[in-house]
This record gives structure tokens, sequence and C-alpha cells, in this order.
């Protein structure tokens, strides 16, 4: 005889995860009504579809949903081939499984090819929290930035990864889309629009810039706020596309900031920071930059939140990090 | 132009022109190569009826059309073996075929491994061993979605089937039960390294790829006849629910003595009298 238990409201399981996650509602959504609209669009998902909200579009349009199960390397090659016939695929699975895992599929087999395959990794960075090193994605923007051909997307929020997946429906390339787990916090309201390649300027400022992307957007307009209220001059750019990086905007920077800050959920070597160097190096900008992320170490587990506040990745953090670069 | 090919000549007269084209396809690998200076004789001999077979007796494909959407699709997972099939390509007016004079030539096109982007006829590009299959296996799902009744052909070899994407491949492909995907392992024993049941065992084949809710066949590679037969019957069975596999055992190296069963002819370059007598022997003059 099953009992059936007396739970509490604040249980859940795996069904209910999504009612936590917006941002991964929108990824399912947006992706639903591009089909609908007419796109192309078959999407795939290698036993995730609970976890990044895929299950919506599934729900939506069964017939373009493809079930890969736990095959990451294949779905990458099949939606390369997908992509030769004509449709455009998205697919998606946690971004350490995808870009450390399928990395030399979409080397190969999507962006050699130049196929307008989407690649969506999600719960990027140390958002997985205690689940542990093996989850964890702090190099997958070195690894897709250093792939020929492909253009690499980190919206900051719910309304720009819906504006970013508008703004690609019809790039003639390969995407990767590096999201969160879809609980970050709102930075643009609803129906907001996004330009592949053209950064968003928060402020400028003459003593700092911090140039944030994804995730890091919030938290550093956050500690632009409170530094800007102690009297420091300080703009922030949501560098959404890592690749190609916006050179206008980031020499812009240079040149009126003293300081620029990158800040990023990712290891500080090869990623936004590492592209903002070899930009300011090449042409020679007198200007100092700190790199901000997780230095060149696997991290801890524990909580997301715990982790942002130890690698000084909240707002708090942020500006911590700042004002003593600006001390520097 | 419309006209689809083969012309549907009588069958005894087609096996005598594709028996032709696979030798066709031998001498000219062995002219490539010598461009090159290196290249992979062997694993193109292996597989020279099969690919003759494919392109004059099986395949629907239109001449000069490379890109026709309703065209069977080739895709060729033991890429290294490129230079076998290039001539072919040309012959089905996909490119010029003095092109070819150029192959490996700096900038140029044609490499070892073909290259999809900058070859007509190239369905995907490969080289990478064990992704092939995976991306047959997008095409038959495109194909089925976009309701185009083209067949996907793949050809592995037997040392790819140490990659354990195949294996990815050979599981999602059952499960989504795609009946237009025929994987053809090209059964020459060998890999880089010798004899593959030295390496890493395969073996028992067919009973794995049944395994995995495969249909799967045996054939010998070199049998014109037989492997016609069965490669249009794979093709004309538009029918079938799950796809097919043809284990076709081959010789690596097959056509010239010294080379067949060689694994050290995998990779080589014949100088210029050894060549003469190579393509003597391949011609059946010497």
């Amino acid at each position: 005889m099953s009992v059936a238990p007396g739970l509490q409201p604040e249980s859940w399981h795996l069904l209910s995860l999504l009612e936590q996650a917006p941002g991964l509602q929108a990824l399912g959504d947006t992706l639903a009504d591009l089909a609908d609209e007419g796109h192309p669009v078959v999407v795939g998902t290698a036993d995730l579809k609970y976890s990044n909200g895929l299950v919506r579009f599934q729900d939506r349009h069964p017939d373009k949903y493809l079930q890969f199960g736990i095959s990451e390397q294949h779905m990458v090659s099949t939606a390369a081939g997908l992509a030769t016939t004509g449709l455009r695929p998205y697919v998606a699975t946690f971004a350490s499984f995808m870009a450390l895992l399928a990395c030399e599929q979409i080397r190969t087999d999507v962006a050699y090819t130049r196929q307008p395959v989407r690649l969506i990794g999600h719960h990027a960075g140390i958002t997985l929290g205690f689940y542990g090193t093996s989850h964890h994605a702090t190099e997958d923007l070195a690894i897709t930035r250093s792939i020929a051909g492909l253009t690499v997307i980190a919206p900051a929020d719910t309304a720009a990864l819906a504006a970013a997946l508008r703004a690609t429906v019809d790039h003639p390339g390969p995407v990767y889309f590096r999201i969160g787990r879809g609980r970050d916090p709102d930075v643009y309201p609803a129906g907001t629009t996004l330009e592949i390649g053209k950064a968003v300027e928060h402020g400028t400022g003459s003593d700092l810039t911090l140039i944030a992307t994804g995730s890091m957007v919030h938290p550093a307009l956050g500690a632009a706020a409170a530094l800007s209220a102690d009297g420091y001059s300080v703009g922030v750019l949501d560098m959404h596309t890592v690749k190609p990086l916006d050179e206008e905007a980031v020499l812009g920077a240079a040149r009126r900031s003293r300081l620029l800050m990158t800040v990023e959920e990712h290891n500080v070597l090869g990623g936004l920071g590492g592209a903002v160097a070899e930009l300011i190096s090449e042409h020679g900008v007198p200007v100092r930059l700190h790199r901000h992320g997780i230095r060149d170490q696997y991290s801890l587990i524990g909580p997301p939140t715990h982790l942002y506040g130890h690698y000084r990745l909240d707002a708090p953090g942020v500006e911590a990090e700042a004002r003593e670069a600006l001390l520097a | 132009m419309t006209a689809q090919t083969p012309v549907a000549p009588a069958d005894s007269e087609l096996i005598e022109h594709i028996e032709e084209r696979a030798l066709f396809a031998r001498l000219e690998t062995v002219r490539l190569i010598s461009i090159a200076k290196t290249g992979h004789y062997a694993s193109g001999f292996s597989c020279a009826e099969i690919l003759a077979t494919l392109y004059y007796g099986v395949m629907r494909l239109r001449r000069g059309e490379p890109d026709w959407p309703d065209r069977d699709r080739f895709l060729f997972g033991k890429g290294h073996a490129a230079a076998t099939l290039y001539p072919l390509l040309a012959d089905w007016g996909f490119f010029d075929a003095a092109e070819l004079d150029e192959y490996t030539r700096l900038g140029n096109a044609f490499g070892d491994h073909p290259d999809m982007t900058r070859i007509p006829g190239i369905d995907f590009s490969s080289g990478s061993l064990g992704h092939a299959l995976s991306a047959g296996t997008g095409m038959a799902m495109g194909g089925r979605l976009q309701g185009r009744p083209y067949t996907t052909f793949v050809l592995l070899g037997d040392g790819e089937l140490h990659e354990g994407q195949v294996w990815e491949a050979a599981l999602g492909a059952a499960h989504h039960r795609l009946g237009r995907l025929v994987a053809i392992v090209d059964r020459n024993d060998h890999s880089l390294d010798g004899r593959i049941d030295g390496v890493t065992g395969i073996e028992p084949l067919l009973d794995k790829w049944r395994a995995f809710g495969w249909q799967a066949h045996e054939v010998d590679g070199h049998d014109v006849p037989a492997l016609l037969a069965l490669l249009r019957s794979l093709a004309e069975d538009t029918g079938r629910d799950r796809p097919a596999v043809v284990v076709a055992n081959t010789v690596k190296g097959k056509g010239i003595s010294y080379m067949e069963s060689e694994f050290g002819w995998h990779l080589g370059w014949l100088a210029e009298r050894d060549e003469a007598n190579a393509l003597a022997e391949l011609r059946g003059t010497r």
C-alpha cells in the first residue's frame, strides 16, 4: 500500500522546475513562437528537456522536437546534417557538455561546414553549484570563441535571450548561445531588442568602464550604481556578443576611462577578459585592464548564490573588486 | 538537365560499366596520389566497387546538379579515401575533371579529406572518424520532416567503428526508425596500426548492428552484381521502418597484389617505375 505524502508547498520536483526559471521558459516559448511564424526551426536536446525548458517547445510542436538521449556529440553532428537539408536546428544541453564534450563536433561538423546550427549551452559558468566541477562551464567562452566562423552570444536575462534568438533567426552561420539557469534578475524590459555584435552601453565613465557579459551584467550595473553614488564616474558595457566583439565600444571605453574591468562567470583566461586584452593591446590604447572572473582554478562546490559571493561575482563583490582595482 | 542515371541499360551492361568505373577510380587514385606524393591507396581500393555501384547503379542523382534537393545523399565516413571518390564526382559533371590535376596543391579544393564547402557533390565534409553516421542521421531526419523521398548512404570504415559516436548514432537512428538510412561498413579488416582484431576487436559485427535495432546484411564488397542487387533492394524498400546496414567484406589494397592485406599501404606513395607497374597490374596488362 502506498501512502500519498502530505507535501509542504515548498516541495518541488523536476516537472515544476521551470516555474523557478523564467529564462528557460522563454527559451522554449520563443523557439515555439519562431516555429509558429514559419521559420524552419527544429529543436533537440540530450535528455534535459525539463532542465532547459524545451519541453515547452515539445508541447507546442511535437513534430519538430527531437530527443537525442544522453549523446551530445551525436546530437551536434546530427544537427549539422539536419541543417544541410534546409532546416534550422536549435540543440541544447548543459554548457559543459555542449562546449567541452562536443567541442570537436562543433568545430568540424558545424562551424567548418558553415551550417546554421544554433548551439545552446545552458547552466553555464558556476550555476550548477554543488553538482560539481564536471557540470561547471568556465571554459566554454574560450573554446567557442576560438572556433572560426562561430558567433558567440551571452544574453543578460530573459528578455535579452528572447531578443538574441530573434536577432539571429536568419543568421547564415552557426551560433553558440551561452545562457544561465534561467533565474537571472531582469535587466531589460520584455520585448527589448538586441543587435548582434553591438554592445549595450549603460552610461559612460571616465574612471571606470565595467565590461560584463551574460549573468554578470546585472551585478555590474549594481556595482556601478554604488560606485557612482560614491562619486566615481562609471559606465557599463553589456557585451552580449563575445564574438564578434564590439571593437568600437571597447576602444571607446578604453579611450575615455582610466580603468577597464571585465566581469565574467568564466575563467579569466580566454574569455571576455582575454578578448578585450587582445583588442586593446593590438591597438596600443594606454589603459589598464583588470580581468575579473574565475582566476584559473576549478570552482568550489556550493549553492550558486554562495559561490557568487565567494568569487565576488555578485554586485557587492564586483563593487569590492572594482574599488581595489581603482585604488591599485 | 533532368535525366537521371543510371540510364537503365541491361543489368549485364550496367555491371560491366560499374566494374570499369571501379577500375577507373583505382587508376585515378594512383594518379592523384602521385601528384600529392602521399595518400591512401589501400582504403580507396577496398571500397572502389562500393563507390562505383552506388554512383552508377543505385543513387538517384542528376548530372551536373550536385544540389538537387531530392538527390540521394552520400556521406564518406572514411573520408581519407576521398581520392577514389573525386573522379566519380567529376564524371557526374559536378566539376571539371581537369581540376583534379591540381589535387592537394596550395589553396586547391581537393585534399585528402572531402570538403562540402568547396567541392560540388560532396554532401558532407568528413575526416574526423565517427561523425558521419550522426550527420547522415540528420539528413535522413531532415528528409523525412520535409517529405523528401531520398535515401541517405553512409560508408563507414571498420576501424571507424571503434569510435563511440558511431554507436550513439546506431542507437539514435534505430530509435527514430530511419528506414531511409543505409550504412555500409567497408570491412577490410585493417586500421592504421594493423589488423582490427589485434587493435580492438569488433566482431560479431552483424549481431551487434542487429542488437542495436538495425536490419543487417552481409555481402562481398568486390562482387558488383551482389552489391548492386542488395543496395538497390534496400534503396527501393521505402516501407522499411528501421535503418539498414550492409557489412561489405573487402580486401584492403584490392587490385595490387603486394598491397592486398598489407596494412603498411594504408598510407604511401609509389615512385615512377613502381607506379607504372601498379597501373599495369590494375589494367591487367602486366
